[in-house]
Formats: structure tokens, sequence, C-alpha cells
């Protein structure tokens, strides 16, 4: 009581360290809000694409994209089969796919343009279920798989590919220049003449191909090495072209159904994949799930040499991101616990001052040197709960009106902007973290002048004027 | 003759002043006798203040002992001396000193609360002194919204709120005009019978020299001389007194 009045006795300087306090944490903690929303929105970028965790040969990921092939898994149809059969497994399993990555060259025949590409084959339904995973219930929404519900032979390439291949006006791309020179001999006969001749004798029996199944307006062919060494090709009926965020990725990415890359692939030999994707419904559970799949694995494919990767290790630019924001947040951090501890001390210490006669007589009337260090500590404590307090009120309510304004921002190597978001309400560890953090300042900052009071003779803080 | 509530032997008492010592107090003997006014008089620097503050505890001498109320001070630790002053011995101030954010009510109540009695215990006992200093309509205002006379009467509450032995005075009535000076010492003095409290004061009033039942004279940081009043009355203690009440 008598700490907090005497807070109340000087009230500019008291709200002056208030206001120092409150905004430091409201910063801190709009800051923090800001971050967490983006690598949520990461995490969920990558989850829905790939999964927490995938199942891959354990060199696959190192030395996988020279021989994707060369590394895939056999009985991936067992371990997907004994995933789902397994209870304790299934339960933190929202989806389990296998994906098939392999390298190749994609043409347009008619325009006479090609390029290598990495293809990518997936099982459509498990794609779109994947896509509406939303863990952390943010804003972001992943557009519909269109190769769900698509023919045997669809297939998505990215906005750079399509441009390259020359698709643009096929699928409605805006904003796709055409190269200024066309001439007539960008057709047919520039196409590499293994390609041109493979295309020209596609089989169409097994439905990989430019058969009657291609429905769309845009086709290209694509060549990939055939498992067993020599080249296979299947014309794709594009139905899409699909921003992939980075250049580099955009115009080499071909998205196609999974048993279709398997025949591209292994022909007529048995199908495999380069990966199992395991997207569980809880990023919590992965350290539990790791160590669950890595037994069955051992018990279904026993000479398979299978590990289980982590999103996070499959995309060292999350953890990047994840890292330097972290950094910059302890810097900031860092900075305006430097200014709160100058603050509170440079309050306390003004305090201890003016009331030098006061600490005397309350020292003469039998206080001890401990009450007097506790008064103090407790005018800091008082200070930076309240400030707390104020500047989480604060963060919320501003966090709440940025949610409301609906505001966008393009996130760097992307096209598509995202929505800009400030979690705040629900990050307990960081709220408390950062309110916790600061009031410990704040009592850090008023024990030096509170030690310095209690010390003080008693006849010399009589004497004070 | 008594049990004096006082005892100084051979006491010596010097400050550093930067390179420089300085001698405040030079082989001080005394005895105070108890439930009397003794008044410390003399110049300024002789030492009067500095004896009083070895008297209230809040100093430690250079050499020699110090006794108050049977006990030696001079080997108890800082937080021993601390709850001995809160039990034994009050202070008034030239100043009045009370603590500008509590009421009247709640300075009296402070060192009732360090002493940890319950609140109904300090509410009967701040109570019965707010009447005894007649301020009972004042208990809610705070220091600032009191006159002078009107502070140090709460002061002198406050340091009559644990029933000490001695209360040590500097100055009491420096600040305040005469008729009120006058009415402040009256109080003390009825204090001072009615409840066998011993009083020391440092002071250069005449109304409180003339009061003095013990008159210290110093000069130069010794005593130079004492003038005991003889025929001292005993305290004039009443049956079912209130401020009796504190020892419940």
């Amino acid at each position: 009581m008598l700490a907090l009045r005497n807070l109340l006795r000087n009230r500019r300087r008291s709200l002056a360290t208030l206001l120092a306090l409150a905004i430091g944490a409201a910063a801190l903690l709009l800051f923090g809000g800001y971050i967490t929303d983006i690598r949520y929105a990461m995490l969920t970028g990558y989850v829905r694409s790939a999964g927490h965790l995938q199942v891959q040969h354990r060199d696959f990921f190192l030395y996988g994209s020279g021989n994707p092939t060369a590394y895939a898994i056999k009985n991936y149809e067992a371990i997907v089969k004994a995933i789902d059969e397994t209870p304790e497994l299934s339960r933190l399993v929202n989806v389990v796919s296998p994906t098939l990555h392999f390298g190749g060259i994609a043409g347009n025949y008619d325009a006479g343009v090609s390029r290598t590409v990495v293809g990518s084959g997936f099982v459509a339904p498990d794609v779109q279920r994947m896509r509406r995973w939303n863990e952390f219930e943010g804003t972001q929404r992943s557009p519909p798989f269109v190769l769900d519900g698509a023919g045997a032979d669809a297939a998505i390439v990215g906005v750079g590919l399509a441009r390259v291949l020359l698709l643009c006006e096929p699928l409605g791309i805006k904003n796709c220049p055409q190269p200024e020179s066309r001439s007539p001999s960008n057709t047919a006969a520039a196409l590499p003449a293994d390609v041109a001749a493979l295309a020209a004798d596609l089989p169409s029996a097994d439905g990989v191909g430019s058969g009657s199944a291609t429905t769309g307006k845009a086709r290209i062919e694509l060549l990939a090495g055939h498992g067993r060494g020599s080249p296979n090709v299947a014309a794709l009926s594009v139905l899409a072209a699909e921003d992939q965020g980075m250049k580099e990725l955009d115009e080499i990415t071909v998205v196609l159904q999974l048993r279709q890359a398997q025949q591209l692939v292994f022909g007529r030999a048995a199908a495999r994949a380069t990966a199992i994707m395991v997207q569980l419904h809880h990023t919590a559970d992965m350290v539990a799930a790791t160590r669950q799949l890595q037994a069955l694995l051992d018990r279904v494919a026993p000479d398979e040499l299978l590990t289980v990767v982590d999103f996070e290790t499959l995309n060292p630019f999350y953890t990047q991101t994840v890292q330097l924001f972290n950094t910059i947040f302890g810097f900031i951090f860092a900075l305006i616990g430097g200014i709160v501890l100058f603050t509170v001390t440079n309050t306390m210490n003004a305090a201890v001052v003016e009331r030098t006669t006061e600490i005397g007589t309350l020292r003469a009337v039998g206080l001890r040197r401990r009450g007097i260090q506790a008064l103090f500590v407790t005018e800091g404590l008082l200070l930076g709960a309240a400030g707390a307090v104020i500047g989480v009120s604060t963060a919320l309510l501003v966090a709440f009106v940025v949610d409301q304004l609906h505001l966008t921002w393009l996130p760097p190597g992307s096209s598509e902007r995202l929505p800009l978001n400030v979690r705040v309400w629900g990050e307990t560890l960081m709220l408390l973290g950062t309110a916790f953090g600061l009031v410990a300042i704040a009592v850090a900052s008023a024990w030096w002048p509170a030690y310095r009071a209690s010390r003080l003779k008693i006849v010399d803080a009589l004497r004070h004027i | 003759m008594q049990e004096p509530v006082a005892e100084i032997s051979g006491v010596a008492k010097s400050y550093q002043m930067d390179e420089v010592e300085v001698p405040v107090l030079n082989g001080i003997n005394l005895l105070i006798r108890p439930a009397l006014f003794t008044v410390l008089l003399g110049p300024s620097g002789s030492g009067k203040t500095t004896l009083l503050n070895l008297l209230g505890c809040i100093d430690r001498p250079s050499q020699g002992t110090v006794t108050i109320a049977g006990r030696a001070v001079a080997e108890m630790s800082d937080d021993e001396l601390s709850d001995f002053r809160a039990a034994n011995i009050g202070f008034v101030f030239q100043s009045f000193n009370l603590i500008p954010v509590l009421s009247a009510y709640e300075n009296i109540e402070y060192p009732l609360v360090l002493a940890g009695l319950t609140p109904e215990r300090r509410a009967s006992r701040v109570t019965k002194l707010l009447e005894l200093v007649g301020l009972s309509d004042r208990a809610r205002n705070l220091p600032g919204q009191l006159s002078g006379g009107q502070r140090q009467r709460v002061a002198i509450a406050r340091a009559l709120a644990r029933k000490p032995k001695l209360v040590i005075a500097d100055e009491p009535t420096a600040n305040l005009d005469s008729q009120t000076g006058a009415a402040v010492l009256n109080l003390m003095r009825h204090m001072q019978r009615r409840y066998r409290i011993s009083f020391v004061f440092a002071s250069h009033d005449p109304s409180l020299i003339k009061a003095a039942d013990d008159l210290i004279m110093m000069r130069d940081g010794v005593i130079h001389r004492i003038k005991r009043k003889e025929g001292v009355p005993e305290p004039d203690i009443e049956p079912n007194d209130a401020f009796d009440a504190f020892d419940a």
C-alpha cells in the first residue's frame, strides 16, 4: 500500500516510466505477434505441401536430386498400409500419401520449345486434404488442387514454365508477354530429335500419352529417364499454371498424378515412391510420431535403408527464417529491456534522493534495512506489473485492429500477397514471457537503488534536506 | 535512586571529514533519570544532537558504551537495533517527519504494523492515541492537510504508539509558533507524567528549558554542567487509563 501511494505521489514521473514500460511491452508483443504469424504461415505452407514428416531413403535428401529413382522406396504401399493400421500412429496422422519426384525434360511440341524440369507425382485427393490442414487457424487459404478429380494425364506447371513453354495464351495467364521474335523455325523442327521421335510414338493403351484422355488446350510432352536407363515420354494436358513463389522453382515445376509419374519413370516395372508424406493433426506430435514411424519402418521394411525426415530438415529456409526472427526479437528485447532498466533505475534513484529523510524516519521508528529494500523493490515491481498489463492490453487491442483491417503483404520471393496478421491473443508463452521478462527487469532495476537506500546511515538520512 | 533509563559511559564520537577526523563528543558520562524531562542545551556544534542520536540508537559511538533500558546496544546487529528502537524508543523530530502519503491514523499505526499487532489491536490503540492528542476528527487527514501543531501531535502519538521507555525529541517546538509550541509541550509533559515516559530533548526553546527536570549543558563535545531539579513529583499514573489498554 505504501509503495503504491509513493508511486502515485509523483504521478508525472511514474506515468512516464509506466509509458516507457507499456510501449516497450506493446512494441515487443506486436513484433512478436507479427513474426509468429509469419512463422505459422510458413509452417502451414510447408506442411500443406509436403507434410510434417517424410519417409525417405536415408540418402535421398542429400543425393536424391541427381537420380531420384535410385533412392525410391520399394514397399511404400505396405508402409502406408501399416501406418493406417497402427492405432497409436494413425491417431496422430491426418494424411499419409506417397509421392514421386524425378527429373526430366518438358517440351511444347507445337511451339518447338523445351526445358529441363522437376516432376512431382501426387495422389490428388490426398493433396486436396493436406491443403485443408489449418492447425493454427490462419487466414491463408490454399487453392483447390486442380488435379483432384482430373484425368490421368492432367498436369499443373509453374507459371514460369508455362511462360517458357509458350503456354500463357492457352492457359489464360495474364501479364505474360510473348517473346518478340517467334520465327517459323521455332516449331517441331526445333524439338530435340529424340523427344520428337518419342512423342510421335507414344503408347496410349496404358493411359500415358496424348490420347483421348487429354482434354485441355495446353499440352506438353514430358520426358523422363526410365528406371532401367531408357527414356520414356508422357503427353500431358496442362490444366493450370500455379505460382511456385520463386522464379527458379516456377520455371521447372511440373505436377502430375502419382500413377502417371510412376508409369513415366518406372514403365511396367513395380511402382515406387521417392517419399511418403505424413501430415499430422498437431505439429507438437512430431517427436512422438517420428519415434513411432521409425519403429514401424524397422518392422515393415527392415531391408530398406529408410529414415524419417521432418519438415524443418527438408526446408532449411524455414529454420533459418525462424532463427533470424528469433535473433531480431532477442535483439529488440535487449534494447527495450535496456531502456526499461535505465528508466526504472532513474525513477527509483530520484525517489530515493527525494525520500531520503523519509527513509531515515522509517529506519528510526524500527523498519529494518530489508524493509526499506522491499519497499523500493515493490515499487519497481508495481511499475513493471502495471506497465506489462497496459502493454499487453495495448498490444492485444492494436493486434485486433490490424487483423480487422485485412491488410496484406508480399513475402520475399513470392508473387502472392499474404494476409497481414499479428498473433498476440493465444500466444500465452510469448505474452507471459514478455510480461514477466519486463517485470523482472523492472524489479532488477529497482534493486540497486533500493539497496542503496537501505544502506543509508540513519543520521545522514535524517539530516538530508 | 531509580534505575536510569539510559546510561552513557566514556562515550566519544568522531566523524571523518575527508582526510580529517573531527571529534564531536569527548568522554561523555551521563545517566538519564526515568520518567523525567531531560533537556540537552548548548550552542550549535556542542554535540547535543550527536548525543541525542546515540541515545536514540540511530548512531553508534566511536568509543564507550551506551546502555538503554538496561541493555548495552553496542553489540547489537543492525536488525536487532531496529527492533530495539521500535520497542523502546520513540522519536519526535523538529520537522515532524510524518510519512506524507499516510494519513494521521496510518502514521500512528505504522510502528504497530512493524510490531506485528493484529488490525483490531492496532485500531484500538490508534483510536485511543488520537483521542489523547485531540485529533480524532483528523484521523483520515494526510499530513499536508494538518497544521504544524497538529502534525507534531501526530508525531508525538506515533512516538508513543508502542509505549516506549524513552522518547527522543530534537527541537520539537522549533517549527511551531509559541502558542502551539506551548500546547505541544504540555501534551508531552502530560504523557511523561501520566505514563512514566522519559523524554530527552535537544532544544533552545526557553519554555522547554524552563520545563526541564534535568538540564544538561554541553560545550565543545563535553558535558559542561548538569542541573537536576530537586523534588520532582512522581508521575501520576491513573488507574483504568485508556493508554494502559495498550498492554492488553
